[in-house]
């Protein structure tokens, strides 16, 4: 089974800047931001997005080593996802 | 809680193509650099991104000058593109004063933490504001000495671990906070005084505006404006980072109560503060669930 998931928004991560404080986990209104489990040239873990974002720009006002960049799509992008 | 089932990682190294545009607030002009030497989870970096982005959004760029005092925050000097005076500990709003009397067109603001501020140089900021300079003071705030090694300040509040308070901070030995914004809200030069936080999303919408606020009075020459911002301390307060906005909101948060303790020549007490936060934090989760932040 699979369920289509809108993303209505995404937006850019500076893997390398990032110092694994997970703010940003659950600041994401959809939980759309998970952590990663490989880690960047620092040793720190840092978030990956998933299918589901909305653009709303709550990550990057948590986000306290400016990691993120928000963009809205014009057109909701559909990704088809296992539920 | 969402229920969206986790799809795939999704690209985020590179921007989108045509079809999307960037969402404000973007990243401010004036942080030149997104690197800075500051622990992981601190608070620090968002009330000075506020900063950048009042003074963006007003135009005031070009006539800002700072007044730096000492602390984590110092660092910010070097990366952040706005003309500055490096002070001595807690002299900020004195150096302040001298320059917005010479350069009465500038936009001139200290940035202090509350061991500058309220321990060093607690007479230095309530002069200031007696005096009714037409500056802007914005203090972060988070009840410890973090660059000097995470001992208490005098805003710590009662039971909050420290360093020095490894059992709490106890009112028989080591005194009662100070409540910094209260005090030079009774005062009458002062025009403007807030305390915001950054411990969460809408706390922060809710600082920047504040911050603008503060500078919109300064412009007007109203007289002092003040912002109190409480910013979390994961390294200070001894908790790992992702538990540092839940235990600001619960320490520090109920104690130094969030909102606009002066605005427009009405000073708010303590309930009036309090019913406004839960009237603004219903509003900013409708926001939220429709999924933006824009006004």
């Amino acid at each position: 089974m699979t369920t289509v998931v809108k993303s209505r928004g995404t937006v850019t991560i500076d893997v390398e800047s990032c110092k694994g404080c997970e703010l940003c986990i659950p600041a994401c209104p959809p939980a759309v931001l998970t952590m990663s489990g490989p880690v960047n040239k620092r040793g720190y873990h840092y978030p990956e997005l998933h299918p589901g974002c909305t653009g709303c720009a709550a990550c990057l006002m948590v986000c306290p080593d400016y990691c993120f960049e928000v963009f809205r799509f014009q057109t909701p992008v559909e990704h088809e996802v296992p539920s | 809680m969402s229920t969206i089932p986790l799809g795939p990682v999704l690209d985020t190294a590179h921007a989108p193509g045509d079809g999307a545009r960037v969402v404000e607030p973007k990243t401010p002009a004036l942080l030149l650099t997104n690197h800075h030497h500051l622990c992981p989870g601190c608070g620090e970096p968002l009330a000075v991104r506020a900063i950048a982005e009042a003074l963006e959004d007003l135009g005031l760029v070009d006539t800002a000058v700072c007044a730096l005092g000492i602390g984590c925050y110092t660092s910010f000097g070097a990366t952040v593109d706005v003309d500055l005076v490096q002070c001595l500990h807690g002299r900020a709003p004195s150096v302040a004063t001298g320059v917005k009397r010479m350069l009465p067109d500038a936009t001139v603001f200290t940035l202090q933490g509350d061991g500058d501020m309220v321990n060093e140089g607690l007479q230095e900021v309530l002069h200031t504001a007696a005096r009714g300079e037409s500056l802007t003071a914005v203090l972060v705030n988070n009840g410890v000495f973090g660059e000097t090694g995470g001992h208490m300040t005098a805003t710590s509040v009662l039971g909050q671990r420290t360093k020095n308070t490894i059992e709490g901070r106890d009112a028989e030995y080591h005194g009662y906070p100070i409540l910094i914004g209260d005090l030079i809200a009774q005062l009458e030069g002062a025009a403007y005084v807030a305390r915001g936080s950054v411990h969460n999303a809408g706390a922060v919408a809710r600082t920047t505006k504040m911050v603008r606020r503060a500078f919109e009075a300064q412009r007007r020459r109203e007289g002092f404006s003040f912002v109190e911002i409480l910013t979390m301390c994961p390294t200070g307060w001894f908790i790992p980072t992702g538990e540092g906005p839940d235990y600001l909101a619960s320490t520090l948060g109920e104690v130094h109560i969030m909102g606009e303790l002066k605005a427009d020549g009405q000073i708010r007490t303590t309930e009036e503060l309090h019913a406004e936060n839960v009237r603004k934090a219903a509003e900013l989760d409708a926001q939220l669930a429709r999924g933006g932040l824009e006004d």
